[in-house]
Protein backbone atom coordinates (compact mmCIF):
# COMPACT_ATOMS: atom_id res chain seq x y z
CA UNK A 1 0.00 0.00 0.00
CA UNK A 2 1.02 3.59 -0.38
CA UNK A 3 2.85 5.38 2.37
CA UNK A 4 1.02 7.93 4.47
CA UNK A 5 0.82 11.14 2.49
CA UNK A 6 2.39 13.18 5.27
CA UNK A 7 3.81 12.36 8.66
CA UNK A 8 3.94 15.63 10.60
CA UNK A 9 5.92 15.77 13.80
CA UNK A 10 4.00 14.53 16.85
CA UNK A 11 2.01 17.18 18.72
CA UNK A 12 3.86 18.96 21.53
CA UNK A 13 2.82 19.17 25.18
CA UNK A 14 0.66 22.27 24.61
CA UNK A 15 -1.49 20.69 21.94
CA UNK A 16 -1.64 17.42 23.88
CA UNK A 17 -2.87 19.29 26.93
CA UNK A 18 -5.55 20.80 24.68
CA UNK A 19 -6.50 17.28 23.61
CA UNK A 20 -6.64 16.22 27.24
CA UNK A 21 -9.03 19.06 28.07
CA UNK A 22 -11.21 18.39 25.05
CA UNK A 23 -11.37 14.69 25.84
CA UNK A 24 -12.29 15.43 29.42
CA UNK A 25 -15.15 17.60 28.19
CA UNK A 26 -16.29 14.96 25.72
CA UNK A 27 -16.19 12.27 28.39
CA UNK A 28 -19.12 14.02 30.09
CA UNK A 29 -21.04 13.84 26.82
CA UNK A 30 -20.03 10.19 26.51
CA UNK A 31 -21.39 9.46 29.98
CA UNK A 32 -24.73 11.03 29.05
CA UNK A 33 -24.77 9.11 25.76
CA UNK A 34 -23.92 5.89 27.59
CA UNK A 35 -26.90 6.33 29.90
CA UNK A 36 -29.14 7.06 26.90
CA UNK A 37 -27.74 3.98 25.15
CA UNK A 38 -28.66 1.74 28.05
CA UNK A 39 -32.03 3.45 28.33
CA UNK A 40 -32.63 3.00 24.60
CA UNK A 41 -31.64 -0.64 24.84
CA UNK A 42 -34.04 -1.26 27.70
CA UNK A 43 -36.86 0.64 25.99
CA UNK A 44 -36.22 -1.00 22.63
CA UNK A 45 -39.24 -3.22 23.21
CA UNK A 46 -41.23 0.01 23.03
CA UNK A 47 -40.78 2.21 19.98
CA UNK A 48 -39.25 5.04 21.97
CA UNK A 49 -36.09 3.05 22.59
CA UNK A 50 -35.40 2.56 18.89
CA UNK A 51 -35.90 6.25 18.17
CA UNK A 52 -33.50 7.03 20.99
CA UNK A 53 -30.90 4.61 19.64
CA UNK A 54 -31.05 5.96 16.12
CA UNK A 55 -30.19 9.40 17.51
CA UNK A 56 -27.62 8.30 20.09
CA UNK A 57 -25.53 6.04 17.86
CA UNK A 58 -24.52 8.67 15.27
CA UNK A 59 -23.70 11.11 18.10
CA UNK A 60 -21.45 8.49 19.70
CA UNK A 61 -19.80 7.84 16.36
CA UNK A 62 -19.08 11.51 15.85
CA UNK A 63 -17.34 11.74 19.24
CA UNK A 64 -15.48 8.47 18.65
CA UNK A 65 -14.27 9.83 15.30
CA UNK A 66 -12.83 12.90 17.03
CA UNK A 67 -10.89 10.54 19.32
CA UNK A 68 -9.73 8.55 16.31
CA UNK A 69 -8.36 11.69 14.67
CA UNK A 70 -6.57 12.68 17.87
CA UNK A 71 -5.06 9.19 18.21
CA UNK A 72 -3.98 9.37 14.58
CA UNK A 73 -2.17 12.65 15.26
CA UNK A 74 -0.49 11.26 18.37
CA UNK A 75 0.77 8.15 16.60
CA UNK A 76 1.41 9.81 13.25
CA UNK A 77 -0.46 7.02 11.46
CA UNK A 78 -4.04 6.98 10.25
CA UNK A 79 -6.85 5.52 12.36
CA UNK A 80 -9.62 5.20 9.77
CA UNK A 81 -13.35 5.63 10.26
CA UNK A 82 -14.31 1.93 10.31
CA UNK A 83 -18.12 2.13 10.20
CA UNK A 84 -20.13 0.33 7.57
CA UNK A 85 -22.12 2.75 5.44
CA UNK A 86 -25.67 2.94 6.79
CA UNK A 87 -27.99 4.33 4.14
CA UNK A 88 -31.70 3.89 3.63
CA UNK A 89 -34.67 4.00 5.95
CA UNK A 90 -35.11 3.69 9.68
CA UNK A 91 -35.05 -0.08 9.97
CA UNK A 92 -32.29 -0.73 7.44
CA UNK A 93 -30.12 1.73 9.29
CA UNK A 94 -30.86 0.13 12.66
CA UNK A 95 -30.04 -3.25 11.21
CA UNK A 96 -26.71 -2.02 9.82
CA UNK A 97 -25.91 -0.43 13.20
CA UNK A 98 -26.74 -3.62 15.06
CA UNK A 99 -24.69 -5.87 12.78
CA UNK A 100 -21.65 -3.56 12.69
CA UNK A 101 -19.20 -4.90 15.30
CA UNK A 102 -17.81 -1.39 15.68
CA UNK A 103 -21.10 -0.27 17.24
CA UNK A 104 -20.53 -2.66 20.12
CA UNK A 105 -16.90 -1.74 20.48
CA UNK A 106 -17.97 1.90 20.76
CA UNK A 107 -20.34 0.90 23.53
CA UNK A 108 -17.60 -0.92 25.43
CA UNK A 109 -15.23 1.98 24.89
CA UNK A 110 -17.54 4.64 26.36
CA UNK A 111 -17.10 3.77 30.09
CA UNK A 112 -13.39 3.10 29.53
CA UNK A 113 -12.97 6.50 27.89
CA UNK A 114 -14.77 8.08 30.83
CA UNK A 115 -12.43 6.42 33.33
CA UNK A 116 -9.34 7.19 31.23
CA UNK A 117 -10.34 10.86 31.01
CA UNK A 118 -10.70 11.15 34.76
CA UNK A 119 -7.36 9.49 35.43
CA UNK A 120 -4.88 10.19 32.62
CA UNK A 121 -6.31 13.42 31.24
CA UNK A 122 -7.01 14.88 34.63
CA UNK A 123 -3.42 14.11 35.67
CA UNK A 124 -2.12 15.97 32.63
CA UNK A 125 -4.31 18.98 33.37
CA UNK A 126 -3.38 19.07 37.05
CA UNK A 127 0.33 18.86 36.17
CA UNK A 128 -0.17 21.73 33.74
CA UNK A 129 -2.07 23.93 36.18
CA UNK A 130 0.11 23.33 39.22
CA UNK A 131 2.91 25.77 38.35
CA UNK A 132 5.63 23.91 40.28
CA UNK A 133 4.90 20.69 38.37
CA UNK A 134 5.63 22.17 34.94
CA UNK A 135 8.87 20.34 34.68
CA UNK A 136 7.14 17.01 35.15
CA UNK A 137 4.28 18.10 32.89
CA UNK A 138 6.67 18.90 30.03
CA UNK A 139 8.20 15.43 30.04
CA UNK A 140 5.29 13.25 31.20
CA UNK A 141 2.52 14.61 28.97
CA UNK A 142 3.64 12.94 25.72
CA UNK A 143 3.87 9.59 27.52
CA UNK A 144 0.55 9.93 29.27
CA UNK A 145 -1.29 11.02 26.13
CA UNK A 146 0.29 8.23 24.14
CA UNK A 147 -1.11 5.81 26.70
CA UNK A 148 -4.51 7.47 26.36
CA UNK A 149 -4.37 7.28 22.54
CA UNK A 150 -3.32 3.62 22.76
CA UNK A 151 -6.42 2.84 24.83
CA UNK A 152 -8.63 4.64 22.31
CA UNK A 153 -7.02 2.94 19.37
CA UNK A 154 -7.29 -0.47 20.95
CA UNK A 155 -11.06 -0.05 21.22
CA UNK A 156 -11.83 2.09 18.18
CA UNK A 157 -9.72 0.52 15.42
CA UNK A 158 -9.68 -3.02 14.16
CA UNK A 159 -6.48 -4.92 14.73
CA UNK A 160 -4.53 -6.36 11.82
CA UNK A 161 -5.92 -9.84 12.37
CA UNK A 162 -9.49 -8.55 12.51
CA UNK A 163 -8.94 -6.59 9.30
CA UNK A 164 -7.59 -9.69 7.57
CA UNK A 165 -10.52 -11.76 8.82
CA UNK A 166 -12.94 -9.19 7.42
CA UNK A 167 -11.05 -9.15 4.13
CA UNK A 168 -11.21 -12.93 3.86
CA UNK A 169 -14.94 -12.77 4.51
CA UNK A 170 -15.47 -10.18 1.76
CA UNK A 171 -13.27 -12.06 -0.69
CA UNK A 172 -15.07 -15.33 -0.06
CA UNK A 173 -18.43 -13.70 -0.70
CA UNK A 174 -17.40 -11.79 -3.81
CA UNK A 175 -15.57 -14.80 -5.21
CA UNK A 176 -18.65 -16.97 -4.85
CA UNK A 177 -20.71 -14.28 -6.56
CA UNK A 178 -18.19 -13.85 -9.37
CA UNK A 179 -18.12 -17.60 -9.99
CA UNK A 180 -21.92 -17.80 -10.01
CA UNK A 181 -22.10 -14.85 -12.32
CA UNK A 182 -19.66 -16.20 -14.86
CA UNK A 183 -21.34 -19.62 -14.81
CA UNK A 184 -24.68 -17.93 -15.52
CA UNK A 185 -23.07 -15.92 -18.33
CA UNK A 186 -21.70 -19.07 -19.93
CA UNK A 187 -25.11 -20.74 -19.73
CA UNK A 188 -26.68 -17.69 -21.36
CA UNK A 189 -24.09 -17.71 -24.15
CA UNK A 190 -24.62 -21.40 -24.76
CA UNK A 191 -28.37 -20.83 -25.00
CA UNK A 192 -28.01 -17.82 -27.29
CA UNK A 193 -25.73 -19.68 -29.68
CA UNK A 194 -27.82 -22.83 -29.58
CA UNK A 195 -31.15 -21.09 -30.20
CA UNK A 196 -29.76 -18.45 -32.53
CA UNK A 197 -26.87 -18.88 -34.91
CA UNK A 198 -26.65 -22.66 -34.60
CA UNK A 199 -30.34 -23.22 -35.38
CA UNK A 200 -30.15 -20.83 -38.31
CA UNK A 201 -27.11 -22.60 -39.76
CA UNK A 202 -29.03 -25.89 -39.62
CA UNK A 203 -31.91 -24.26 -41.49
CA UNK A 204 -29.45 -22.81 -43.98
CA UNK A 205 -27.89 -26.16 -44.69
CA UNK A 206 -31.38 -27.64 -45.18
CA UNK A 207 -32.37 -24.94 -47.66
CA UNK A 208 -29.19 -25.46 -49.62
CA UNK A 209 -29.66 -29.23 -49.61
CA UNK A 210 -33.19 -28.89 -50.94
CA UNK A 211 -32.06 -26.36 -53.54
CA UNK A 212 -29.39 -28.79 -54.64
CA UNK A 213 -32.01 -31.54 -55.07
CA UNK A 214 -34.46 -29.26 -56.90
CA UNK A 215 -31.92 -27.72 -59.27
CA UNK A 216 -32.67 -29.86 -62.35
CA UNK A 217 -36.42 -30.39 -62.08
CA UNK A 218 -37.54 -27.03 -60.68
CA UNK A 219 -35.00 -24.22 -61.12
CA UNK A 220 -37.49 -21.59 -59.86
CA UNK A 221 -37.99 -23.48 -56.61
CA UNK A 222 -34.21 -23.86 -56.29
CA UNK A 223 -33.74 -20.11 -56.73
CA UNK A 224 -36.35 -19.38 -54.06
CA UNK A 225 -34.59 -21.76 -51.67
CA UNK A 226 -31.27 -20.04 -52.31
CA UNK A 227 -32.87 -16.68 -51.58
CA UNK A 228 -34.21 -18.11 -48.32
CA UNK A 229 -30.73 -19.37 -47.55
CA UNK A 230 -29.32 -15.89 -48.02
CA UNK A 231 -31.90 -14.35 -45.71
CA UNK A 232 -31.13 -17.01 -43.09
CA UNK A 233 -27.42 -16.25 -43.38
CA UNK A 234 -28.07 -12.59 -42.71
CA UNK A 235 -30.04 -13.38 -39.55
CA UNK A 236 -27.36 -15.82 -38.38
CA UNK A 237 -24.72 -13.12 -38.78
CA UNK A 238 -26.96 -10.70 -36.88
CA UNK A 239 -27.33 -13.23 -34.05
CA UNK A 240 -23.60 -13.77 -33.86
CA UNK A 241 -23.05 -10.04 -33.81
CA UNK A 242 -25.29 -9.55 -30.81
CA UNK A 243 -23.63 -12.47 -29.00
CA UNK A 244 -20.22 -10.91 -29.64
CA UNK A 245 -21.41 -7.57 -28.32
CA UNK A 246 -22.58 -9.30 -25.16
CA UNK A 247 -19.19 -10.94 -24.62
CA UNK A 248 -16.93 -8.02 -25.40
CA UNK A 249 -18.14 -5.07 -27.48
CA UNK A 250 -15.71 -4.46 -30.36
CA UNK A 251 -15.83 -0.71 -29.83
CA UNK A 252 -14.47 -1.24 -26.31
CA UNK A 253 -11.43 -3.01 -27.74
CA UNK A 254 -11.02 -0.28 -30.38
CA UNK A 255 -11.51 2.83 -28.32
CA UNK A 256 -11.32 1.96 -24.65
CA UNK A 257 -13.85 2.88 -21.99
CA UNK A 258 -14.29 6.54 -22.96
CA UNK A 259 -14.98 5.83 -26.62
CA UNK A 260 -17.21 2.84 -25.92
CA UNK A 261 -19.32 4.79 -23.45
CA UNK A 262 -19.61 7.57 -26.04
CA UNK A 263 -20.79 4.97 -28.55
CA UNK A 264 -23.61 3.63 -26.33
CA UNK A 265 -24.56 7.17 -25.38
CA UNK A 266 -25.15 7.95 -29.06
CA UNK A 267 -27.39 4.92 -29.46
CA UNK A 268 -29.75 5.99 -26.68
CA UNK A 269 -33.20 7.32 -27.46
CA UNK A 270 -32.56 10.45 -25.37
CA UNK A 271 -29.60 12.84 -25.55
CA UNK A 272 -26.76 11.64 -23.31
CA UNK A 273 -23.68 13.80 -22.83
CA UNK A 274 -20.38 12.14 -22.00
CA UNK A 275 -17.46 13.71 -20.17
CA UNK A 276 -14.60 11.21 -20.19
CA UNK A 277 -11.48 12.35 -18.37
CA UNK A 278 -9.21 9.32 -18.42
CA UNK A 279 -5.61 9.68 -19.46
CA UNK A 280 -4.90 5.99 -19.80
CA UNK A 281 -6.74 2.68 -19.88
CA UNK A 282 -7.92 0.66 -16.88
CA UNK A 283 -7.12 -3.10 -16.92
CA UNK A 284 -9.27 -4.89 -19.52
CA UNK A 285 -11.53 -6.79 -17.05
CA UNK A 286 -12.28 -3.58 -15.11
CA UNK A 287 -12.96 -1.74 -18.34
CA UNK A 288 -15.48 -4.36 -19.47
CA UNK A 289 -17.11 -4.47 -16.05
CA UNK A 290 -17.59 -0.71 -15.86
CA UNK A 291 -18.75 -0.59 -19.48
CA UNK A 292 -21.51 -3.13 -18.86
CA UNK A 293 -22.45 -1.42 -15.61
CA UNK A 294 -22.82 1.95 -17.35
CA UNK A 295 -24.78 0.30 -20.18
CA UNK A 296 -27.17 -1.26 -17.64
CA UNK A 297 -27.66 2.08 -15.86
CA UNK A 298 -28.37 3.85 -19.14
CA UNK A 299 -30.84 1.17 -20.20
CA UNK A 300 -32.66 1.72 -16.89
CA UNK A 301 -32.69 5.48 -17.42
CA UNK A 302 -34.40 5.08 -20.78
CA UNK A 303 -36.79 2.37 -19.57
CA UNK A 304 -37.90 3.65 -16.18
CA UNK A 305 -36.98 7.23 -15.37
CA UNK A 306 -38.84 9.16 -18.05
CA UNK A 307 -35.79 11.43 -18.25
CA UNK A 308 -35.30 13.90 -21.07
CA UNK A 309 -31.53 14.14 -20.62
CA UNK A 310 -28.81 12.03 -19.11
CA UNK A 311 -25.11 12.56 -18.53
CA UNK A 312 -22.08 10.42 -17.76
CA UNK A 313 -18.74 11.41 -16.31
CA UNK A 314 -15.71 9.14 -16.19
CA UNK A 315 -12.70 10.09 -14.10
CA UNK A 316 -9.81 8.57 -12.22
CA UNK A 317 -8.16 9.85 -9.07
CA UNK A 318 -6.41 8.46 -5.98
CA UNK A 319 -6.31 5.01 -7.51
CA UNK A 320 -10.08 4.86 -8.03
CA UNK A 321 -11.93 4.79 -11.33
CA UNK A 322 -15.23 6.63 -10.98
CA UNK A 323 -18.21 6.59 -13.33
CA UNK A 324 -21.28 8.72 -12.60
CA UNK A 325 -24.53 8.24 -14.51
CA UNK A 326 -27.09 10.97 -13.93
CA UNK A 327 -30.53 11.75 -15.34
CA UNK A 328 -33.23 14.38 -14.90
CA UNK A 329 -36.03 11.83 -14.61
CA UNK A 330 -38.58 11.07 -11.91
CA UNK A 331 -36.12 9.58 -9.40
CA UNK A 332 -37.14 6.95 -6.86
CA UNK A 333 -34.81 4.33 -8.32
CA UNK A 334 -34.24 1.40 -5.97
CA UNK A 335 -31.04 -0.55 -6.61
CA UNK A 336 -32.39 -3.53 -4.66
CA UNK A 337 -35.22 -4.06 -7.14
CA UNK A 338 -34.45 -5.36 -10.57
CA UNK A 339 -31.97 -8.11 -11.25
CA UNK A 340 -29.99 -5.88 -13.61
CA UNK A 341 -28.72 -3.55 -10.90
CA UNK A 342 -27.98 -6.44 -8.53
CA UNK A 343 -25.96 -8.04 -11.34
CA UNK A 344 -24.04 -4.78 -11.72
CA UNK A 345 -23.25 -4.76 -7.99
CA UNK A 346 -22.01 -8.36 -8.13
CA UNK A 347 -19.82 -7.70 -11.12
CA UNK A 348 -18.33 -4.64 -9.44
CA UNK A 349 -17.90 -6.55 -6.18
CA UNK A 350 -15.43 -8.91 -7.84
CA UNK A 351 -13.13 -5.90 -8.31
CA UNK A 352 -13.81 -4.41 -4.84
CA UNK A 353 -15.96 -1.86 -6.65
CA UNK A 354 -19.02 -0.16 -5.20
CA UNK A 355 -22.24 1.36 -6.47
CA UNK A 356 -24.03 4.20 -4.71
CA UNK A 357 -27.48 5.38 -5.78
CA UNK A 358 -28.95 8.75 -4.93
CA UNK A 359 -32.47 9.01 -6.28
CA UNK A 360 -34.87 11.21 -4.33
CA UNK A 361 -38.47 11.21 -5.52
CA UNK A 362 -38.73 13.87 -8.20
CA UNK A 363 -35.14 13.28 -9.26
CA UNK A 364 -32.46 13.78 -10.27
CA UNK A 365 -30.96 10.30 -10.05
CA UNK A 366 -27.22 9.92 -9.65
CA UNK A 367 -25.55 6.52 -9.75
CA UNK A 368 -21.89 6.50 -8.76
CA UNK A 369 -19.75 3.49 -9.62
CA UNK A 370 -16.27 3.24 -8.15
CA UNK A 371 -13.59 0.63 -8.78
CA UNK A 372 -10.08 0.80 -7.34
CA UNK A 373 -7.57 0.29 -10.14
CA UNK A 374 -4.59 1.85 -11.87
CA UNK A 375 -4.57 3.25 -15.38
CA UNK A 376 -2.06 1.97 -17.88
CA UNK A 377 0.41 4.45 -19.35
CA UNK A 378 -1.33 7.31 -21.11
CA UNK A 379 -2.05 6.61 -24.73
CA UNK A 380 -3.33 9.13 -27.18
CA UNK A 381 -7.02 8.48 -27.50
CA UNK A 382 -8.91 9.68 -30.52
CA UNK A 383 -11.12 12.52 -29.48
CA UNK A 384 -14.84 12.06 -29.68
CA UNK A 385 -16.92 12.93 -32.68
CA UNK A 386 -17.52 16.65 -32.97
CA UNK A 387 -20.90 17.66 -31.71
CA UNK B 1 -13.03 3.03 -61.87
CA UNK B 2 -9.83 2.06 -60.03
CA UNK B 3 -10.15 0.96 -56.42
CA UNK B 4 -7.95 0.32 -53.41
CA UNK B 5 -9.25 -2.65 -51.42
CA UNK B 6 -8.28 -3.54 -47.85
CA UNK B 7 -9.55 -6.73 -46.23
CA UNK B 8 -7.51 -9.07 -44.07
CA UNK B 9 -9.51 -12.30 -44.50
CA UNK B 10 -8.15 -13.98 -47.63
CA UNK B 11 -11.49 -15.57 -48.54
CA UNK B 12 -13.43 -12.34 -48.21
CA UNK B 13 -10.77 -10.42 -50.08
CA UNK B 14 -10.90 -12.87 -52.99
CA UNK B 15 -14.71 -12.70 -52.95
CA UNK B 16 -14.75 -8.89 -52.98
CA UNK B 17 -12.20 -8.75 -55.81
CA UNK B 18 -14.26 -11.16 -57.88
CA UNK B 19 -17.47 -9.29 -57.13
CA UNK B 20 -16.11 -5.83 -57.88
CA UNK B 21 -14.15 -6.81 -60.98
CA UNK B 22 -17.20 -8.63 -62.28
CA UNK B 23 -19.09 -5.33 -62.06
CA UNK B 24 -16.68 -3.18 -64.01
CA UNK B 25 -14.32 -1.97 -61.27
CA UNK B 26 -10.54 -2.29 -61.50
CA UNK B 27 -8.75 -3.34 -58.32
CA UNK B 28 -5.58 -1.28 -58.27
CA UNK B 29 -4.27 -2.55 -54.91
CA UNK B 30 -5.66 -5.29 -52.70
CA UNK B 31 -3.96 -5.22 -49.26
CA UNK B 32 -4.40 -7.04 -45.95
CA UNK B 33 -2.81 -4.73 -43.37
CA UNK B 34 -2.71 -1.10 -42.30
CA UNK B 35 0.86 -0.10 -43.29
CA UNK B 36 0.38 -1.43 -46.83
CA UNK B 37 -2.99 0.29 -46.98
CA UNK B 38 -1.40 3.63 -46.08
CA UNK B 39 1.08 3.19 -48.94
CA UNK B 40 -1.63 2.10 -51.41
CA UNK B 41 -3.73 5.15 -50.60
CA UNK B 42 -0.86 7.40 -51.71
CA UNK B 43 -1.27 6.12 -55.28
CA UNK B 44 -2.57 9.07 -57.31
CA UNK B 45 -4.26 6.69 -59.79
CA UNK B 46 -6.74 5.44 -57.19
CA UNK B 47 -10.27 6.83 -57.61
CA UNK B 48 -11.86 5.37 -54.47
CA UNK B 49 -11.28 2.87 -51.65
CA UNK B 50 -13.22 -0.01 -50.10
CA UNK B 51 -11.88 -0.68 -46.58
CA UNK B 52 -12.45 -3.10 -43.73
CA UNK B 53 -12.47 -1.35 -40.33
CA UNK B 54 -10.45 -4.00 -38.51
CA UNK B 55 -7.00 -4.69 -39.94
CA UNK B 56 -3.67 -6.02 -38.71
CA UNK B 57 -1.42 -5.16 -36.90
CA UNK B 58 -3.65 -4.16 -33.92
CA UNK B 59 -7.00 -5.48 -35.20
CA UNK B 60 -8.92 -2.46 -33.92
CA UNK B 61 -10.07 0.42 -36.12
CA UNK B 62 -7.11 0.99 -38.47
CA UNK B 63 -9.35 0.99 -41.56
CA UNK B 64 -11.47 3.79 -40.15
CA UNK B 65 -8.43 5.85 -39.19
CA UNK B 66 -6.92 5.31 -42.64
CA UNK B 67 -10.20 6.46 -44.22
CA UNK B 68 -10.26 9.65 -42.15
CA UNK B 69 -6.56 10.30 -42.80
CA UNK B 70 -6.82 9.89 -46.56
CA UNK B 71 -9.81 12.22 -46.70
CA UNK B 72 -7.79 14.80 -44.84
CA UNK B 73 -4.90 14.44 -47.30
CA UNK B 74 -7.13 14.18 -50.37
CA UNK B 75 -10.38 16.08 -49.65
CA UNK B 76 -13.44 14.44 -51.15
CA UNK B 77 -11.67 11.10 -51.79
CA UNK B 78 -14.49 8.52 -51.87
CA UNK B 79 -14.29 5.81 -49.22
CA UNK B 80 -16.61 2.89 -48.53
CA UNK B 81 -15.98 1.39 -45.08
CA UNK B 82 -17.14 -2.15 -44.31
CA UNK B 83 -17.39 -3.66 -40.84
CA UNK B 84 -18.67 -6.68 -38.95
CA UNK B 85 -20.60 -4.26 -36.71
CA UNK B 86 -21.67 -0.66 -37.07
CA UNK B 87 -21.39 2.18 -34.57
CA UNK B 88 -23.08 5.54 -34.82
CA UNK B 89 -19.89 6.98 -33.33
CA UNK B 90 -17.85 5.77 -36.30
CA UNK B 91 -20.49 6.91 -38.79
CA UNK B 92 -20.25 10.42 -37.35
CA UNK B 93 -16.47 10.45 -37.48
CA UNK B 94 -16.54 9.37 -41.12
CA UNK B 95 -19.15 11.91 -42.10
CA UNK B 96 -17.30 14.66 -40.28
CA UNK B 97 -14.20 13.96 -42.36
CA UNK B 98 -15.55 15.81 -45.39
CA UNK B 99 -18.75 16.44 -47.27
CA UNK B 100 -20.17 13.29 -48.82
CA UNK B 101 -18.41 10.55 -50.76
CA UNK B 102 -18.64 8.26 -47.73
CA UNK B 103 -20.16 4.85 -47.23
CA UNK B 104 -20.43 2.81 -44.03
CA UNK B 105 -21.99 -0.63 -44.31
CA UNK B 106 -22.17 -3.92 -42.46
CA UNK B 107 -20.10 -6.54 -44.24
CA UNK B 108 -23.02 -8.87 -44.79
CA UNK B 109 -24.75 -6.25 -46.99
CA UNK B 110 -22.29 -7.41 -49.64
CA UNK B 111 -24.51 -10.47 -50.14
CA UNK B 112 -26.98 -8.22 -51.96
CA UNK B 113 -24.56 -7.75 -54.81
CA UNK B 114 -26.58 -5.30 -56.93
CA UNK B 115 -27.29 -2.99 -54.01
CA UNK B 116 -23.70 -3.13 -52.74
CA UNK B 117 -22.22 -2.31 -56.14
CA UNK B 118 -24.73 0.49 -56.53
CA UNK B 119 -23.65 1.79 -53.10
CA UNK B 120 -19.98 1.87 -54.12
CA UNK B 121 -20.91 3.76 -57.30
CA UNK B 122 -22.96 6.30 -55.31
CA UNK B 123 -20.12 6.90 -52.89
CA UNK B 124 -17.68 7.31 -55.78
CA UNK B 125 -20.08 9.88 -57.25
CA UNK B 126 -20.04 11.90 -53.99
CA UNK B 127 -23.10 10.45 -52.25
CA UNK B 128 -23.57 9.15 -48.69
CA UNK B 129 -24.50 5.55 -47.98
CA UNK B 130 -25.21 4.58 -44.37
CA UNK B 131 -26.14 1.14 -43.10
CA UNK B 132 -29.85 0.71 -42.28
CA UNK B 133 -28.80 -0.33 -38.76
CA UNK B 134 -27.19 3.08 -38.13
CA UNK B 135 -30.27 4.74 -39.61
CA UNK B 136 -32.54 2.72 -37.31
CA UNK B 137 -30.74 3.82 -34.11
CA UNK B 138 -30.92 7.45 -35.15
CA UNK B 139 -34.62 7.01 -35.92
CA UNK B 140 -35.21 5.69 -32.39
CA UNK B 141 -34.35 9.05 -30.81
CA UNK B 142 -37.25 10.59 -28.95
CA UNK B 143 -36.65 14.32 -29.08
CA UNK B 144 -34.46 15.98 -31.55
CA UNK B 145 -34.26 19.57 -32.73
CA UNK B 146 -34.47 20.55 -35.61
CA UNK B 147 -35.72 17.17 -36.82
CA UNK B 148 -38.88 17.44 -34.73
CA UNK B 149 -40.01 19.92 -37.34
CA UNK B 150 -40.20 17.15 -39.94
CA UNK B 151 -43.35 15.13 -40.47
CA UNK B 152 -43.09 11.37 -39.84
CA UNK B 153 -43.13 10.78 -43.58
CA UNK B 154 -40.34 13.27 -44.14
CA UNK B 155 -38.24 11.59 -41.43
CA UNK B 156 -38.75 8.28 -43.19
CA UNK B 157 -37.65 9.76 -46.50
CA UNK B 158 -34.61 11.33 -44.82
CA UNK B 159 -33.66 7.95 -43.32
CA UNK B 160 -33.82 6.32 -46.76
CA UNK B 161 -31.76 9.19 -48.20
CA UNK B 162 -29.15 8.48 -45.53
CA UNK B 163 -29.05 4.87 -46.68
CA UNK B 164 -28.06 6.28 -50.04
CA UNK B 165 -31.17 5.44 -52.00
CA UNK B 166 -32.19 7.31 -55.12
CA UNK B 167 -35.56 9.06 -55.45
CA UNK B 168 -36.83 6.20 -57.59
CA UNK B 169 -35.77 3.62 -54.96
CA UNK B 170 -37.36 5.65 -52.16
CA UNK B 171 -40.59 5.93 -54.15
CA UNK B 172 -40.63 2.18 -54.74
CA UNK B 173 -39.92 1.47 -51.06
CA UNK B 174 -42.70 3.74 -49.79
CA UNK B 175 -45.16 2.87 -52.59
CA UNK B 176 -45.55 6.48 -53.70
CA UNK B 177 -44.72 8.37 -56.90
CA UNK B 178 -41.31 9.85 -57.51
CA UNK B 179 -42.94 13.25 -57.66
CA UNK B 180 -44.29 12.84 -54.13
CA UNK B 181 -40.77 11.89 -52.96
CA UNK B 182 -39.32 14.99 -54.60
CA UNK B 183 -41.93 17.08 -52.76
CA UNK B 184 -41.00 15.52 -49.40
CA UNK B 185 -37.33 16.12 -50.08
CA UNK B 186 -37.97 19.77 -50.84
CA UNK B 187 -39.94 20.00 -47.60
CA UNK B 188 -36.95 18.55 -45.72
CA UNK B 189 -34.52 21.03 -47.34
CA UNK B 190 -36.75 23.96 -46.40
CA UNK B 191 -37.41 22.83 -42.82
CA UNK B 192 -33.72 22.20 -42.16
CA UNK B 193 -32.78 25.64 -43.61
CA UNK B 194 -30.30 24.15 -46.05
CA UNK B 195 -28.64 26.73 -48.30
CA UNK B 196 -29.39 26.58 -51.99
CA UNK B 197 -26.88 24.33 -53.69
CA UNK B 198 -26.96 21.53 -56.19
CA UNK B 199 -29.25 18.68 -55.26
CA UNK B 200 -26.53 16.14 -54.44
CA UNK B 201 -24.84 18.46 -51.97
CA UNK B 202 -28.12 19.32 -50.29
CA UNK B 203 -28.91 15.67 -49.85
CA UNK B 204 -25.59 15.10 -48.13
CA UNK B 205 -26.08 18.16 -45.94
CA UNK B 206 -29.54 16.96 -44.91
CA UNK B 207 -28.04 13.65 -43.79
CA UNK B 208 -25.31 15.45 -41.84
CA UNK B 209 -27.89 17.61 -40.10
CA UNK B 210 -29.86 14.52 -39.29
CA UNK B 211 -26.89 12.83 -37.61
CA UNK B 212 -26.06 16.16 -35.91
CA UNK B 213 -22.50 15.97 -37.20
Amino acid sequence: MSTAPESPKPPGPFLLTGYAAAQLGMSIALLVLFVLWVLGGVLAVLWVGLVLLIAVIPATRAIANVHRRMAARVFGSPVPDPYRPAPGGFFTRLRVYATDPMTWRDLAWMPVAFVASFTINLTVLILALGVVTWFIWWFATPWLMRARAAVDRWFLAYSRTEKLEQRVQVLTETRAEAVDHSAAELRRLERDLHDGAQARLVALSMSLGMADAAFDEDPDQARRLIQDARATTTSAIGDLRSVVRGIHPPVLADRGLGGAVQAIALDMAIPVSVDARLDGRPPAPVEACVYFAVAECLANVVKHSGARNAWITLSHGDGVLQAVVGDDGAGGADPQSGTGMLGVMRRLGAFDGTMAVSSPTGGPTLITLEVPCDLSSPRTMPSSAPD
Amino acid sequence: MRLVLAEDHALLRAGLIQLLEGNGFTILHAVDNAPELDRALLDPDADAAVLDVRLPPTQTDEGLRAAIAVREARPGFPVMVLSQYVEQLYARELLASGTGAVGYLLKDRVSDVAEFVDGVRRVAAGGTVLDPEVVATVMARRHDEPLDRLSPREREVLGLMAEGRSNAAIAAHLHVTEKAVAKHINGIFTKLDLPLDDDDHRRVRAVLAWLRV
